[in-house]
Order: structure tokens, then C-alpha cells, then sequence
């Protein structure tokens, strides 16, 4: 009976920790400007989606300095054919960056209820990629498949296992709307930078700083 | 004496446009192409169901072909572009100023990148009509009124990032 009683207190104990470190962390996601104070180079993750999306992040990067932000991790899903030639060509051909695929979270025609477990899949195989590589900062800039990244990389930042910054990038095409990723990310990470400035009003804390790509 | 648009382009990007491509071997289309000058047109039609090759219709040179690596020469030869409404391409378009008419596909269910030419059109940076109104868009703008595009500044958010992101040891 006491070693239940004892249990049960050790639990409460760790959901009210949780809880705390959980409300403090979003309290300085929203109220502060997330500064990260590193000693020298910032470990950066890409989170590649497809298409548009890839094009216009790898845009972006091209004017991040190369040897700040690295080493440079780029995590793409398996099926995604090229993009991994687009990284190439934005890296300037050489192969001074790491590549990691992740099985897609929900294939095309694929029912609700079988993406459900496959999209747990997914997310648990990119908790040993996260951990291990033990980013500084994450960009992404939709689609959906950046949000178990994300969500990994704030589950460990929680449990103090990680010290990471989350940068979301809107797309262009998004003029007056968030996207569901956009939505989505806007309570979570550290940095949510629209393209348009009327998005703005419409965003809990969007920031706007003139076209990026 | 209006300008002339002697060489246009089509493109249609990744997937397919078969309206499109259908439309622009049309007569009357081809008539409003004569209207604003044009003799040579190169069509990127992608998976469209139209069959790829070079001829000639109504003094008018057609060159279609499906994919290149980059269409970017075709775009810089180009004194016209007519594009569906893909970011990427129309990006790429306003980027080396060139005229822009955007097509809408209506076929696509998600449109949300009709978002993007409707803003564009809003601050005069280009047109955009569907299939249908294809022609009539052709008779009446002037394209010589569209405002060119701002080249895009992420020199701000990157400073942003540089100074929220503090490195001690000075990487430079």
C-alpha cells in the first residue's frame, strides 16, 4: 500500500514538474525573442518537404552563413526523389552537409485510420535522428511533415534533453491565410516569419520581414 | 504603335494543363497571339495530353516540348510569358521581368495558390485570367503597364537571426 501511495506521489510529482516546465517554456516562446547563446557554430536541421517547399527554403538557406549554421542536417522523406538533387545544387555540389530520409508520415490513398500508426512510425523514427544529432535550430516551412520534427524536437527540449530553436517559415503563396502547418507551429516554435505583411494580423505572432525568397 | 510581343512562352510546370495547351493551338487564340505580334511560340506542356514537336500554324512557329532542367532560358528569350499559377514559376517570371499572364487552372481543387497571382495582380506585378477568358485578356491588357516586381530582401532576417542566434567565438 505505501510503495503504491509512493508511486502515485513520484507521478503526480513528475506531472506537475512537466506541466511547469511545459507552461515556462511557452510562456518564453511567446514573450521573449528565444535568443540561443552558443558557443560556436549553431548544429542546424532543414526539414525538406516537397516541391515549392523545398525550392523556396533551400532559396533561403543559400543566404544563412555556411559556416555558422553548421553542421547542416537535412531530414526528407523516403520517397521524395528530388529534392535530394536540389539540396546537392544549393549546397554548392559539395558534400559537406548530411542527408537523413524518413519514411513518409501518410502516402498518397492511404486510409485515415492506417496513416494514424504509420504517422507514429514515423515519429518515432526521428527521435534517435534528433537526439542524436542534437540540433541548435530547426527551419521549416511546411508541408505537414516538419510538424513530427518539431514535435520531437519540443518533447525533448521539454525533458531537457535538447536546447533547440524552432524557425517556421510561411510560404510565399500564402498571402492571407496560415497554412494548417503554419496553424499548427504557431504555438510552438520559437520564430514564426510570414512573407506578407497583412498575414500578420491574422497569426497569434508572426513576424514580418519582407519577402525572403 | 503598340509593342510588339514577337516571342512567347508557356509553361505549365511540373504536372500537367491540358486546357491550356489545347487552348493555345486554338484559332482564336492564335489569332490574339497574331494581334500583339507574335511569330514564335515554345509551349512547355509537361504530362499534357498533346503531343510534343515542332511545326507551324497560321505563320506561327510552335515548339512544345514536355520537361528541361531548367526553363529559365526560354524565359530570358521570351517577350511574353503565359504560365499557370505555380509560385515557382511566376517567381521566376517577375524575377527577370518579363511580362506575366497567369492561367488559372480551375481543374485543381486546391487553390491556394490562386491566392498568390490574385495579390500580385492586386499590386500590378502581373495578370491572370482562366481558359475561358484566355482571349479576351489577351485583347484588351497592356502589358507595358505591370509594375516590375521588388527583388526579394532576406538580408533583414538574416541579420534578425544573426543577432537572436549569438555565436561567441567569431565565425568569420
Amino acid at each position: 500500500m505505501e510503495i503504491l501511495s509512493f508511486l502515485c506521489l513520484i507521478f503526480t510529482a513528475l506531472v506537475i514538474g512537466v506541466t511547469a516546465r511545459v507552461i515556462y517554456l511557452l510562456i518564453k516562446i511567446f514573450t521573449t525573442e528565444c535568443a540561443l547563446y552558443q558557443d560556436s557554430n549553431l548544429r542546424t536541421i532543414f526539414c525538406i518537404g516537397s516541391g515549392g517547399h523545398t525550392t523556396e527554403l533551400l532559396r533561403f538557406m543559400r543566404n544563412l552563413n555556411c559556416r555558422k549554421y553548421y553542421p547542416r542536417l537535412y531530414i526528407l522523406a523516403d520517397n521524395d526523389i528530388n529534392s535530394e538533387s536540389k539540396i546537392f545544387e544549393a549546397e554548392n555540389k559539395q558534400s559537406t552537409y548530411l542527408l537523413n530520409k524518413i519514411p513518409r508520415s501518410r502516402k498518397v490513398n492511404q486510409s485515415y485510420f492506417s496513416s494514424v500508426f504509420s504517422t507514429i512510425y514515423s515519429t518515432l523514427i526521428t527521435v534517435p535522428v534528433i537526439y542524436k544529432f542534437k540540433p541548435n535550430v530547426i527551419f521549416c516551412n511546411g508541408p505537414g511533415t516538419c510538424i513530427p520534427i518539431c514535435v520531437v524536437a519540443f518533447i525533448l527540449r521539454i525533458l531537457f534533453l535538447l536546447d533547440c530553436r524552432i524557425v517556421f517559415i510561411e510560404s510565399i503563396c500564402r498571402v492571407r491565410s496560415l497554412s494548417l502547418t503554419g496553424k499548427i507551429l504557431q504555438y510552438f516554435a520559437d520564430l514564426v516569419v510570414v512573407q506578407w505583411p497583412q498575414l500578420r494580423d491574422v497569426s497569434l505572432r508572426a513576424k514580418y520581414f519582407g519577402r525572403l525568397t | 504603335m503598340p509593342k510588339l510581343y514577337n516571342r512567347i512562352f508557356i509553361t505549365v510546370g511540373t504536372t500537367r494543363f491540358d486546357l491550356l495547351c489545347e487552348y493555345m493551338l486554338s484559332p482564336a487564340v492564335i489569332h490574339a497571339l497574331k494581334e500583339i505580334g507574335c511569330k514564335e511560340v515554345v509551349i512547355q506542356i509537361g504530362n499534357s495530353d498533346v503531343d510534343p514537336g515542332n511545326f507551324t500554324k497560321n505563320e506561327i512557329k510552335f515548339t512544345l516540348y514536355r520537361f528541361k532542367d531548367s526553363i529559365l532560358e526560354d524565359i530570358k528569350k521570351a517577350d511574353l510569358v503565359i504560365s499557370h499559377a505555380g509560385a515557382g514559376s511566376c517567381l521566376e517570371v517577375l524575377e527577370e521581368k518579363k511580362p506575366l499572364l497567369v492561367v488559372v487552372n480551375e481543374d485543381l481543387m486546391d487553390n491556394h495558390q490562386l491566392e498568390l497571382a490574385e495579390q500580385l495582380q492586386i499590386d500590378g506585378h502581373l495578370y491572370y485570367c482562366t481558359c475561358d477568358t484566355l482571349v479576351n485578356t489577351l485583347n484588351v491588357v497592356d502589358f507595358e503597364l505591370l509594375r516590375p516586381f521588388p527583388k526579394a530582401n532576406p538580408i533583414l532576417f538574416v541579420r534578425y537571426l544573426d543577432d537572436i542566434f549569438r555565436v561567441y567565438k567569431n565565425i568569420d
